[in-house]
């Protein structure tokens, strides 16, 4: 008898936990659903109850998203910005991140705590300062040759990107550098190769694990970022996430709803298929250096 | 910079001293950004770290079906640019086509329905609702790591001595997990301060009237669209302070011996 009871308490247990986990992932799932769905309906759809299905594939949604929202120029922006940032970030970051861990010179170790203090360093705070500084650089070259090139300038941006992810990059590079094992070195060193061939073909492919890390996680921050995006570039050159913005705040008087569920499908999408390629990958890395069985 | 009147325009800068700080002091709509944040990062904060907590434990210690699926579902949130989130929100929160009203008359509970983004009282919580909804995930697969290092042996000797699953997570998991938190904990509460910003701008700008205004929010509003950037960065300087002496005050508070195993 006191057996059956506690399987029926065991079983009331478990039935709970579903009931909780299920509610969570409902929760997550019918809203990002909800805004695919929505990016397919006619606009005269919006105006009954949100629970109705599409009534077909109004894909023009997407077509007047990319022609009359720009959002297309604005997606090769935030492409472009991405993939420039990517690269900057990695040329610099890896041989920091190298140097850093392997070698002990005068000031290695002030420039080791710069860099864990600049962790600590949020964007948010120095956005306007950034703002200013380039507004600055700006008024100068105006006075000198007419021309600004700081602000609005897309390359700009990526430049800014890839130094506010820096400290964050080089702190978990060189951690992983540190890792591994000096003896490929000193044989690299026998066999003459010196510090840069030695770094280049044989530390950066042994750490690609955590370069590929690196690069998953600053991917989905560049292509979200946008607060940095809307103070740095106030011309017409917006990338995908500032663009969205705009056309949200125009649907709220133009009610063109379908248009901005487009546009947020634009934005999501990218993220969405990256995930489903390297979910393992990216919720691995985040204990990467970490604990380990 | 804080020291100084500033249009940021021109180079007409004006030494006032303290000044920025005594205006601050003074200033209601600070003060209320003020009251907002704390209420943001107190009340998500527990909120997301309880449920982050349980669910991690849940998804590791329960051997179930659909493990690694809800992982994969829980985690989505936190690869959304907040803008999408944002978007996402405002259909949720929506007053006549909104998701949250609509369900709400799904079942009959029309009385709850509120206009979730357009009242000065309710409004702040709606966005704390979305920040939790952002960070569970994230804070989940981070403790998730942390449990599944414990030892199977000290759930298998507790179980011999009869101690439940409700006694095993307070007794084993959380004081084995106790340091993981603690880490996160700081980290939580500066990103909690950020996003706070960056989904009020992109959700409300800080309306209806101010009353979902955080103070980084402020800070931006005074320095880059009010042009006074004397006064912005005083308020980025007290935000600063704020945010070093809670993290300090964090990690005496929950300081615990670290358990080895």
């Amino acid at each position: 008898m006191k057996k059956h009871a506690g399987v029926s308490a065991e079983k009331i247990y478990h039935l709970f936990i579903y009931v909780a986990l299920i509610t969570l992932a409902i929760s997550i799932i019918i809203p990002v659903g909800w805004v695919f769905l929505a990016s397919i309906k006619q606009n005269k759809e919006f105006y009954g109850s949100p629970w109705t299905l599409p009534e077909g594939f109004y894909f023009q949604n997407f077509i007047d998203a990319f022609e009359k929202a720009n959002m297309g120029t604005y997606m090769l922006n935030s492409a472009m910005v991405t993939a420039l940032a990517l690269l900057i970030l990695l040329v610099v970051a890896l041989p920091a991140a190298y140097v850093l861990a392997r070698y002990t010179f005068k000031g290695s170790r002030l420039m080791n705590s710069l860099f864990k203090a600049g962790l600590f360093i949020n964007v948010n705070y120095i956005v306007v300062p950034i703002f200013l500084m380039l507004l600055k650089g700006d008024t100068l070259l105006r006075e000198q040759i007419g021309d600004g090139f700081f602000l609005d300038n897309l390359f700009v941006l990526a430049v800014v990107y890839a130094a506010t992810a820096l400290p964050f990059t080089i702190y978990l590079l060189s951690s992983y550098f540190q890792s591994l094992p000096s003896t490929f070195e000193e044989a690299a060193m026998v066999d003459g190769a010196g510090y840069f061939k030695t770094m280049v073909k044989i530390m950066i492919p042994m750490a690609r694990p955590s370069i590929i890390t690196v690069i998953l996680f600053n991917f989905l921050a560049f292509w979200n970022e946008y607060i940095i995006a809307l103070t740095l570039i106030p011309g017409p050159n917006k990338t995908l996430p500032v663009g969205l913005m705009n056309l949200m705040a125009a649907q709220k008087s133009a009610a063109n709803y379908g248009q901005m569920y487009a546009g947020m499908v634009l934005v999501m999408l990218p993220t969405l298929i990256l995930y489903i390629i390297v979910q393992k990958k990216l919720t691995q890395g985040m204990t990467l250096g970490g604990l380990k069985d | 910079m804080s020291l100084y009147k500033w249009g940021g325009f021109s180079n007409h800068k004006v030494f006032v001293g303290i000044n920025n700080f005594k205006i601050l002091w003074t200033d209601m709509n600070f003060i209320r950004s003020l009251q907002n944040s704390v209420l943001l990062i107190v009340a998500v904060t527990i909120i997301t770290m309880t449920l982050a907590v349980l669910f991690a434990s849940i998804l590791t210690r329960e051997k179930m079906k659909g493990n690694s699926f809800f992982r994969v579902i829980f985690y989505i949130p936190n690869i959304l640019s907040i803008v999408v989130i944002a978007g996402i929100f405002s259909a949720v929160y929506d007053p006549t086509t909104g998701l949250l009203n609509n369900m709400l008359a799904l079942f009959n509970l029309d009385h709850l329905q509120k206009m979730w983004l357009g009242d000065q009282k309710i409004a702040i919580y709606s966005i704390g609702g979305a920040l939790v909804w952002q960070a569970i995930g994230y804070y989940m697969v981070m403790y998730m790591a942390g449990i599944a290092s414990i030892p199977e042996s000290f759930y298998e000797a507790s179980a011999l001595e009869g101690a439940g699953r409700i006694r095993q997570f307070f007794d084993i998991t959380l004081p084995l997990i106790w340091n993981n938190i603690r880490t996160t904990l700081t980290f939580f509460i500066i990103s909690t301060i950020n996003l706070s910003f960056l989904l009020v701008q992109a959700m409300t700008g800080g309306g209806p009237d101010g009353a979902t205004e955080v103070f980084l929010s402020y800070m931006y509003k005074q320095a880059y669209t009010n042009s006074s950037y004397g006064y912005g960065m005083a308020i980025g300087v007290v935000i600063f302070l704020f945010s070093f002496a809670l993290s300090a005050i964090i990690s005496r508070v929950t300081k615990r011996d670290i358990l080895e195993y």
